[in-house]
């Protein structure tokens, strides 16, 4: 059973964990490593419990492609990684984006690059979360600030990879895979669960025609269906076509399924933007020193206000577009030496000033760093 | 409320520490966070846990300063006494921490033989859980039921029994150090 409705006093990656096992993942296959090792740890503990499988796999590439395969089987699956794992991962998350394979990865970010600081925070995967594979595709990545959107996050990462079959990442960071805090855990009967559509008819049946959405319907492994998936450029039988236009075809589809339901997929939060001249622009663990240092500057009568990317891919491009036209300037906190800030200033496109307050891992930004940045813009 | 406990790692710091959130979120109702030290610090060395309670929702849990310091070893004591605020308060155990001239900006010092009681109970491992109920009686920031249901389910089951006799050894001798009910609860913001 997943965890009955109540209140629960537990880490950040359980709380993804126990998110997951609520929206009904029942497969997870991973190899541990620091700092998301007690995610694995609470799956192992918990999955089979509940009629799920957890598999410890020989590194990796393994875990990725074994719960592609598991997705294929019929059931919601998902790993979880960090630091150089996130890098071994990168081929398969292609291979996913292709096939049309909805799967969950949580990467636990650390201190990098390379073995970098196993034990220490950064945000340093950002736009490997969105570019790592070669070739172009789209994903969804989602980043919880609190236990509680660790848990909430991650019902909503299954949903969307169900949805619209792609691999969701939630990025997540050290500091909030350790911190614990208090869960609400709702009633069933109040929380949305999506399942991937199936096709309708075995008869005439083309696996990759998609419907106006642009999604197509997803057949189960051994339900009797006749499919073919394939990493090649495939034409919507599934089988290889190396052809021009059908990868055009199947390029466009792939990126546009998400480009087209952006507006849709797109959560952020924001704080006290309402009459905010200045925008701190944070994700994850950095948005708990930027919402203090918010209501400081606040109490100083700076008109402060945060953006919490909650999703940041596809990226609220809009969103950021929208509130150039009102704040002067931007500051863009994040544990690395400037990946999302790009995103900012190329949705900004000069209309405001762009601000990077970066940190090179290892710890997160103090409210009074963030609030010094703010002064310093006023 | 900003309170650290800290210690050398296997002292039990970070069980405490989550214990202690444990109670406030979901024994009370309040809020309460808890963030551990993480890596080699937590299997020896200076190890630590913060926790932050509230009424309200937690802006900022990673605080580096603190309305309370729960030491139970010096060298630890001697990395944290920086975060404890002026008028701070000062748990620390009796034999394994001396507070130095740094202590005197704290407005009470409380000392309590936690690893002696624990040793005398037979297993110095349930030290922490001494502390817990030291930290209770002279605190009150943690009603004594809600604490102690909160040690009961956070400790192995084979363990049960010597730690809320641990927890009760603890608060027992609080309530005869602040003398009984002297003290109101410190105010949770």
């Amino acid at each position: 059973m997943s965890l009955s409705p109540g209140i629960y006093f537990m880490s950040g990656n359980s709380a993804v964990a126990e998110g997951a096992i609520f929206a009904g993942c029942r497969f997870f296959a991973g190899y541990p490593i620091t700092p998301s090792s007690e995610l694995a740890e609470r799956m192992a503990a918990r999955l089979p419990r509940v009629g799920g499988i957890f598999i410890q796999m020989e590194d990796e590439i393994g875990s990725i492609m074994a719960i592609i395969g598991a997705s294929w089987g019929g059931l919601k699956a998902m790993t979880a990684t960090s630091g150089p794992g996130f890098s071994l991962m990168q081929e398969s998350i292609g291979f996913a984006a292709i096939t049309e394979t909805p799967i969950v990865i949580c990467d636990v970010q650390r201190a990098g690059p390379s073995t970098g600081m196993p034990t220490y925070v950064g945000q340093g995967d950002v736009m490997q979360a969105k570019w790592g594979s070669h070739g172009p595709y789209e994903i969804i990545a989602v980043s919880p600030s609190s236990v509680q959107e660790c848990f909430d996050l991650t019902i909503r990462a299954f949903n969307l990879a169900e949805k619209y079959r792609v691999p969701v990442i939630i990025l997540m960071d050290e500091r909030l895979s350790h911190l614990y805090e208090k869960v609400r855990v709702p009633r069933k009967e109040d929380v949305i669960i999506v399942n991937r559509k199936l096709p309708k008819s075995k008869k005439n049946f083309l696996p990759y025609l998609a419907d106006a959405d642009l999604i197509p319907p997803m057949p189960p492994i051994g339900e009797g269906y006749h499919f073919h998936v394939t990493g090649l450029t495939h034409d919507e039988r599934g089988y290889p076509k190396i052809d021009p236009e059908v990868q055009d075809r199947l390029v466009r589809r792939l990126c546009d399924k998400i480009r087209y339901h952006a507006d849709e997929i797109i959560d952020i939060q924001t704080y006290m933007m309402d009459n905010a001249k200045i925008a701190v622009v944070a994700f994850g663990s950095v948005v708990r020193p930027a919402i203090k240092a918010i209501k400081l500057a606040r109490s100083k009568g700076i008109k402060a206000g945060l953006i919490n990317l909650r999703t940041i891919w596809p990226f609220p491009e809009k969103i950021i577009r929208e509130y150039a036209e009102k704040v002067h300037t931007f500051i863009v906190a994040e544990i690395n030496y400037g990946q999302i800030v790009h995103k900012v200033r190329e949705s900004v496109n000069g209309k405001a000033k762009v601000v990077l307050l970066p940190k090179m891992g290892g710890a997160i930004h103090t409210p009074e760093e963030i609030l010094n940045e703010i002064m310093e813009a006023r | 409320m900003e309170i650290i406990i800290c210690g050398f790692g296997g002292q039990g710091i970070v069980r405490a520490g989550y214990i202690l959130g444990y109670a406030a979120a979901v024994m009370e109702d309040k809020e309460s966070s808890f963030v551990p030290s993480y890596g080699p610090e937590a299997r020896g060395g200076e190890c630590a846990s913060r926790i932050v309670i509230s009424n309200e929702r937690i802006d900022y849990p990673f605080i580096t300063t603190v309305d309370i310091l729960i030491a139970m070893a010096q060298p630890a004591y001697n990395k944290y006494i920086e975060y404890l605020k002026p008028g701070g308060i000062i748990l620390h155990d009796e034999d394994l921490v001396k507070p130095d001239e740094r202590a005197s900006k704290a407005s009470e010092i409380y000392s309590v033989p936690a690893t002696r009681i624990a040793e005398r109970l037979g297993n110095r491992i349930v030290a922490n859980i001494v502390m817990l109920g030291f930290f209770c009686a002279v605190t009150k920031i943690i009603g004594y039921d809600a604490m102690k249901k909160a040690v009961e389910a956070g400790v192995p089951a084979r363990f049960k029994e010597i730690n809320l006799k641990a927890f009760d050894k603890g608060y027992n001798y609080g309530l005869e150090v602040i003398g009984k009910d002297k003290r109101k609860a410190l105010a949770v913001q």
